[in-house]
């Protein structure tokens, strides 16, 4: 357990921290910059508002003198200056008008830029993880819990995503809107600014400090939370033995008990965040004060004037949100640092790759007609453990293997191994096909030629039709039928409200183990492949339905090679070839015929099992 | 995949007023929190809109008329006031707290102990996850919504009013000129809120479409790469995923809209005061003085306002998650004890034992049949079977062919759709469903134990049994050795769900923990199917002298282990196929024959 951990957040690998930050925010870049461009404007937009409202009040309508900036004031003078405004005041309201215009139309883009931008950002980190994931190796998928990757990637994507589209954005806009309002101050008189400026590092510094002391209630909380909900998500898994023993009273005591606790964790903590905003609601306040105070006595000596007291105040307090701003914003980093490692883990983990000299997709479907040989293959799935040992034989192209064997004797494993589910290390033996080396061809091209069934069947929430026509989306419906009529599934389907239309899994019909069996067959013929492979894909189906199924393949497998897995010797009987295995070796092969009578486990099993037969027959 | 996921979310519940009613009763007990935090916002929102005064008082006193006379009772009288809020906010932070988290508390529990009444049908119809976040995620956006969103509108509110009220005073006509907002707001939010609430919902079946993906994407990993629909898969991931970013953009596009319409209208507003203000002080009607602090009342007003706005937009989706809690709290039970048997029996918290009549374990099933809630189907049709005390019934049949279904029903985890199930002569649904439950011992094929200790889990079949009883009981199933060899024993830590045990130790334990609750009626559900044939055999033997006297009901995949059963049921795609004792249903040459025989093969090969 502590090593599988250990390897989860494996740090090698193509991707860096910020590479990977870099790579995720390919395509939604240019909107994050967008949005702080017009985030900038809006800013700049509302500032100038105010001053347009103040000097219209000041000095259109009142007499004081106009204080702006010499061009505006040579723009006015040329309109027949304030007097002019003060006659046509609907000028004014009309700037006014243009100017929230403009506001409500960079307001509206920074909204949506910011959106488009986070969605893009997530629609790549979905689409990226998804598509890596189903390149990664068949063993990966065993090594990891489906739970955690699942985690990674919904609620860790979640988290880079608000850390991209509101954290950095923010620290974007607050490091403007500050570096703005100090340029301003500063560019009016220094002494003051700086009274004023010494807050900014005080109140940072104060709340980074603060963050980082109460992390670990935040920690506590999170850790208690993930008690109560585990004892939510134990009660509803284990709903029957709740039910069953009758402990409803004492799951209520249990989750109310966590409930208190976890409950007043958070109330300490938000007491302590209060003590927090408190501190800072005082620092701020006490800052306005000093600049008031200040900046008065300045007035009064005549070193301030009135109109820079009234601008110095304003851009005071735009700063001051923003600052307290910037200390949550810079704790919050640590948390999408873990999240971006734990999706690291999955992008740089290794997929599947061809070897660079593989064999043309021509040639390996020419190939894949071919006899199949194993050639002394051992393998196990660990180093410690070996499953099979030195095995060989060869199936002709177009003859039937059979292959019999108990439970974890390694039938399955020699069928991983033949799909190439699992990659034969050099110098453990080799399995080819019409003589060329499976590990040469494309991974795509092999599976492709192979038309696997397995023992326990997955079928994807779709409809019944979808599942069987996985492969290609342009099989025609009729081709759907009659696979699954060959697979005698048809009229099953057909008795469904909803026909082939019916939706499989979690969300429609639960299907029986045989129905899934035998539509997993259909789908399976679908592929039209060369060699098929049946590994105990019968089992759930009655003895009536396995004849006729295998009745209606014998006609069409004509040139197939085939591997049939399978507990029934009738079923076995139709191969021309079968082999016995045992604790990982073959323990006998011939044909049906001599295994007969060869002394062997085959033949005392199909005494057993011919013997039935015979009775009921009789 | 969409229309099925349709069929889950289009049963939403109409609200009125984002939904807001339905949590009076959660919000009741905490009145006076609410109260306190609300007039506390109140006094900050008034303060608020006295600080400016404070400005004005500088810039016409100080540096109008040149003098620093009042200087000390100004600083005086800030620090006053700024130290009344900074109190005052504290307080209504914690408070907000409270209220947050007490109501996430309140509406956990009530959903909490809703579930434990629920019948077992809504629990397969609705998946653990689906369940989960109805408990933890939708209580806890509504409580942050409650107490932080509705907390500061009362402040925004409050500071937007006795703004209005000061500039009422100022000047009313004016004053008029700014209330243009109120209806032009209004419409915007009605107009933007349908587009809004229809694009979350949507914005959340997608997201569900999206985990399943990659939940099938995971899964299905073997079956993907054997059909080479690498492709095929990633493809119909990325429609999704498309359909996910298209329709996020599409909701923020509203979002976005509405936020921007409500900035123009508040200017509009500040214009037409400045054009007749402007008009009426140029003509001597108001002092300059008035329309100055007019404007910069108005001015002010424009930060509260789009605030209230986030909040409207925070309602309106979190309107989906009270209407998730609604539906969940008004779901019933569609096994509930009648008002009668409560009243004599007790429910499930509050249980009247002394009124409890011994079972003995007389199972009969009277012309019963039976569909789930969910399903077209009958899966038992007028099913006649008597289990007479100390009876051992076996049930077999392929996986998913129904076999839980009858020992559902004698447990009365599901009632009949007609008919009767008798316990003890009497219909079951005469007593309370916990004397029945309390009577039952458990062990399921895939045991479930809680987080916690090897001894609290077995505690869970009897919570007051002694240390002789816990040994006898781990003893009769061969557990001892096995907790023996763990590092700490009967202490030893079980991992979430038993995960740090094999499915083989967590079998035993279920096994010893069923014991312990000395039941009258077994259900035996596979347990032994990951036990080694040695501790199987001794559990078996354990198993026929603990069973002798009490009513059994076992589900088994190896046939080998019930062949003493007194009757046999032979379950397949939910119909009872054959019906007898083992020899005799060999005798017969149908099914269980052949799944017998098979299955011997199966155990000769093991043999050899």
């Amino acid at each position: 357990m502590k090593d599988n951990t250990k390897k989860q957040t494996a740090r090698s690998g193509p991707y860096t921290k910020a590479g990977m930050l870099a790579h995720f925010l390919h395509g939604s870049k240019r909107f994050f910059i967008a949005c702080i461009i017009s985030s900038f404007i809006v800013t700049l937009l509302e500032l100038l508002i105010p001053q347009v409202i103040r000097q219209t009040v000041d000095s259109v309508i009142g007499d004081a003198p106009i204080n702006a900036p010499g061009f505006i004031l040579r723009l006015i003078d040329s309109a027949g200056g304030a007097a002019y405004f003060r006659e046509h005041l609907e000028l004014v309201a009309l700037i006014i008008l243009v100017l929230a215009l403009l506001v409500g139309v960079f307001v509206y883009l920074r909204s949506q830029t910011t959106s488009v931008a986070a969605e893009r950002l997530s629609q790549k980190i979905r689409e990226d993880l998804f598509s890596h994931i189903q390149r990664l190796p068949f063993s990966w998928h065993m090594e990891n819990k489906t739970g955690d990757i699942i985690q990674r990637c919904t609620s860790d994507a979640e988290r880079i995503r608000t850390f991209v589209s509101d954290q950095l954005i923010s620290v974007f806009r607050i490091l403007l809107l500050v570096g703005f309002s100090l340029y301003f101050m500063f560019s009016m008189n220094l002494q003051l600014s700086l009274v004023a400026a010494i807050a900014a590092p005080i109140i940072v510094t104060y709340s980074v400090i603060f963050r980082v002391k109460i992390s670990k209630n935040f920690e506590a909380c999170d850790n208690q939370e993930g008690v109560l909900s585990t004892i939510a998500q134990e009660n509803l898994t284990g709903v029957r033995v709740v039910r069953a023993f009758g402990r409803e009273n004492f799951e209520r005591d249990r989750f109310e008990k966590q409930n208190e606790v976890y409950t007043s964790l958070w109330v300490h903590l938000i007491k302590l965040l209060s003590y927090f905003w408190a501190i800072g609601d005082t620092i701020g306040g006490l800052q306005v004060l000093l600049v008031l105070v200040l900046g008065s006595v300045m007035c009064v000596n005549g070193t301030l004037t009135a109109g820079e007291l009234i601008a110095f105040i304003t851009y005071n307090s735009m700063m001051i949100w923003p600052v307290r701003q910037l200390g949550r914003v810079i704790s919050e980093m640590s948390k999408a640092g873990v999240s971006i490692d734990r999706i690291r883990y999955i992008m740089n983990s290794e997929p599947e790759q061809d070897r660079p000299d593989a064999v043309s997709s021509e040639t390996a479907q020419q190939a894949l007609r071919g006899d199949i040989e194993f050639d002394h293959v051992s393998f196990g799935y660990d180093s410690e453990k070996e499953i099979l040992h030195d095995i060989s034989f060869r199936i002709k192209a177009g003859t039937t293997l059979g292959i019999l064997g108990s439970t974890g004797s390694g039938k399955s494993t020699l069928m991983h191994l033949l799909d190439r589910l699992y990659d034969l290390p050099e110098g453990s033996g080799r399995i080819s096909i019409g003589g060329v080396d499976i590990r040469d061809m494309k991974a795509a091209d092999l599976r492709r030629g192979i038309g696997m069934v397995l023992q326990e069947p997955f079928l994807f929430s779709r409809t019944i039709s979808e599942n069987i026509g996985i492969i290609d989306r342009n099989i025609p419906e009729e081709d759907i039928r009659r696979a699954a009529d060959i697979a005698c599934v048809d009229e099953t389907i057909s008795e469904f409200t909803n026909g082939y239309d019916t939706m499989v899994g979690e969300r429609g019909v639960t299907l029986s183990g045989g129905q899934k069996q035998r539509t997993a067959i259909a789908r399976m013929l679908t592929q039209k492949a060369p060699i098929m492979v049946f590994d105990d894909s019968l089992s759930a189906v009655d003895a009536e339905t396995d004849a006729r199924i295998r009745s209606r393949l014998a006609q069409l497998l004509g040139t197939a090679t085939v591997i049939l897995i399978s507990h029934r010797v009738t079923t076995l009987m139709q191969a021309d070839q079968i082999i016995v295995m045992e604790k990982g070796r073959i323990t006998e092969s011939g044909t049906p015929e001599e295994l007969r009578t060869s002394g062997g486990l085959y033949q005392r099993i199909s005494e057993l099992q011919l013997e039935d037969t015979d009775k009921e027959v009789g | 995949m969409a229309e099925n996921i349709k069929k889950d979310e289009e049963q939403y519940v109409k609200l009125r007023l984002f939904g807001l009613p339905k949590l009076v009763p959660y919000l009741r007990p905490l009145k006076k929190y609410i109260i306190l935090t609300a007039s506390l916002c109140l006094l900050a929102g008034l303060i608020d809109t006295l600080i400016p005064l404070f400005q004005r008082y500088a810039l016409n006193h100080f540096v109008g008329e040149s003098t620093l006379d009042t200087l000390l009772p100004f600083i005086l009288g800030y620090v006053g006031l700024l130290a009344v809020q900074v109190i005052s906010n504290f307080i209504s932070g914690c408070n907000s707290g409270r209220i947050e988290m007490y109501l996430n508390r309140d509406m956990r529990r009530a959903s909490f102990n809703h579930l434990q009444t629920l019948s077992f049908s809504y629990f397969n119809q609705n998946s653990v996850g689906y369940i989960h976040s109805r408990v933890m995620s939708d209580t806890s956006r509504i409580g942050e919504l409650i107490a932080w969103g509705l907390m500061d509108s009362i402040w925004q509110l409050t500071y937007v009013f006795s703004s209005i009220v000061i500039m009422f005073v100022m000047n009313w006509r004016i004053c008029l000129l700014v209330l243009v907002i109120v209806p032009l707001a209004t419409l915007a939010v009605a107009f933007f809120q349908r587009h809004l609430v229809r694009l979350n919902r949507r914005v959340r079946e997608i997201n569900s479409q999206i985990t399943s993906g990659f939940n099938e994407g995971i899964t299905g990993a073997k079956t993907t790469k054997t059909l080479v629909s690498e492709r095929r898969m990633e493809e119909d991931f990325t429609g999704v995923s498309r359909d996910m970013t298209r329709t996020g953009v599409r909701a923020a596009h509203y979002r976005s809209l509405l936020i921007a319409t409500i900035s123009f209208a508040s200017y509009i507003a500040l214009a037409l005061v400045l054009y007749r203000g402007g008009r009426l002080t140029i003509s001597g009607v108001i002092e300059l003085g008035t329309l100055a602090a007019f404007t910069s009342y108005a001015m002010n007003l424009m930060e509260p306002i789009r605030w209230i706005v986030y909040t409207i937009t925070g309602l309106i989706s979190t309107q989906v998650n009270i209407e998730r809690f609604t539906r969940l709290m008004e779901t019933e039970s569609d096994v509930a004890d009648s008002p009668e048997v409560i009243e004599k029996y007790g429910d499930s918290f509050h249980p009247k034992k002394e009124n409890w009549e011994p079972l003995h374990g007389d199972v009969e099933f009277r012309d019963v049949s039976f569909k789930y809630p969910d399903g077209d189907e009958y899966v038992l049709e007028h099913f006649n079977l008597k289990v007479p005390q100390g009876t051992n019934v076996a049930i077999v049949g392929e996986t998913g062919a129904g076999k839980s279904t009858l020992v559902n029903l004698a447990c009365r985890f599901f009632e009949p759709t007609s008919g009767q199930i008798l316990i003890d002569g009497r219909d079951a649904r005469e007593r309370s469903q916990l004397w029945l439950h309390s009577n039952i011992g458990y062990v399921l094929q895939t045991p479930h134990l809680f987080s916690g200790t090897v001894r609290e889990n077995l505690l869970y079949g009897k919570p007051d049994a002694t240390d002789e009883e816990i040994e006898a009981a781990v003893k009769s199933v061969s557990a001892d050795q096995v907790i023996a060899r763990m590092d700490k024993g009967y202490e030893s830590d079980v991992g979430e769900g038993g995960d740090l045990l094999s499915t083989g130790e967590k079998q035993l334990i279920s096994f010893a923990r069923a014991i312990l609750s000395d039941p009258r009626i077994f259900v035996l559900d596979e347990a032994t199917s990951s036990i080694d044939t040695v501790t199987e055999k001794l559990i078996q033997e354990a198993i026929e002298h603990l069973m002798r006297g009490r009513t059994s009901f076992v589900i088994a995949h190896r046939l080998s282990t019930i062949r003493q059963a007194d009757v046999i049921l032979v379950v397949q795609d939910g119909k009872i196929i054959e019906q007898g004792r083992h020899d005799e249903l060999m005798k017969k040459h149908g099914h269980y024959y052949n799944l017998y025989t098979r299955q011997f093969t199966e155990e000769l090969m093991k043999k050899s």
